[in-house]
């Protein structure tokens, strides 16, 4: 197990409030997004990670370190939030996660290319991507747009990339932790920045300016 | 994903994610540097594209409201009594 780990599992064990606190900072966001792939609303999220940390206080004595903490804890919550959705009477979107290249979704806009009988340049920028000002990436209305943009994506969307960009977590653990292939979980990701980018130029420069 | 020996700019953007990923083939990836090689305006996509990314690698993950805080701690408290019990 990784050293790290067996520390935290230690301390989980023994109701060390400060680590339990510790933790919960800085996963809770990312659990609920991930909640919210197989339960929507926010309420009932917050409940669902509540009973997954109560499996996870229950079965810490059978956690073997074969995956991190991190990844362990979030399978837990995967299950939770599917077994809750069933009971809910849900249809989980197992689609979203399993097949999500079912439905082809642009990373741009075909119109932003020349069509396929154009003569000398089919499938070329007609309306290539517009300047982005670099000054004003970093700025804090900037960021506000960005974070508005994730929020508005499709949940499993949402939490690939918040894994992913925000958390900085490696595509390897995002797979276990959601149970993704790794195409799909690329799929996810490539739709998720798409859309971000195309509202990061939609802000910093729009069409009519 | 499979692309004919010459890529054009509708199909270089939707590689872009495998090509950061470092998920294309050989050949793929031969196509699409050769591509991005002679278009500006890929080379531009790809730009805005790693931009987004660190923009968006600078948003902190919304902060705990006081209420989850409260309830998630009454949950570990209530685990730690029932099982500290002789």
């Amino acid at each position: 197990m990784d050293p790290d780990d067996a520390k935290l599992v230690a301390a989980l064990r023994a109701g060390d409030e400060d680590a339990f606190r510790r933790l919960v900072d800085e996963w809770h966001s990312m659990m609920l997004r991930v909640a919210q792939i197989f339960v929507p609303s926010r309420a009932v999220a917050e409940d669902v990670v509540q009973e997954t940390w109560l499996r996870v206080l229950g079965a810490l004595d059978r956690f073997e370190g074969r995956s991190s903490l991190r990844t362990w804890v979030f399978r837990i919550l995967v299950n939770t939030a599917k077994t809750r959705a069933q009971r809910e009477g849900r249809v989980i979107p197992f689609s979203a996660l399993n097949d999500p290249g079912r439905v082809p979704e642009p990373a741009v806009d075909a119109d932003r290319f020349l069509g396929p009988d154009d003569e000398r340049y089919p499938g070329h920028w007609s309306s290539p991507p517009r300047h982005l000002p670099e000054e004003e990436l970093l700025a804090a209305e900037t960021r506000e747009r960005i974070a508005a943009a994730i929020e508005e994506l499709p949940a499993t969307q949402r939490a690939v990339i918040s894994l992913r960009d925000i958390a900085g977590w490696s595509a390897e653990e995002v797979r276990n932790a959601l149970d993704l292939s790794e195409v799909n979980q690329r799929v996810l990701l490539h739709r998720a920045r798409a859309k971000v980018r195309r509202a990061l130029e939609e802000y910093l420069s729009p069409e009519d300016s | 994903m499979t692309v004919a020996d010459v890529i054009n700019c509708q199909e270089l953007v939707e590689l872009v994610t495998d090509y950061l990923e470092g998920a294309l083939s050989p050949a793929d990836l031969r196509r699409f540097e050769e591509h991005l090689a002679t278009c500006g305006k890929c080379t531009e996509y790809l730009a805005q594209l790693q931009a987004t990314i660190r923009v968006t690698g600078t948003l902190t993950p919304d902060d705990l409201t006081p209420e989850a805080e409260t309830a998630l701690l009454e949950v570990f408290r209530a685990f730690h009594r029932g099982t500290s019990s002789p």
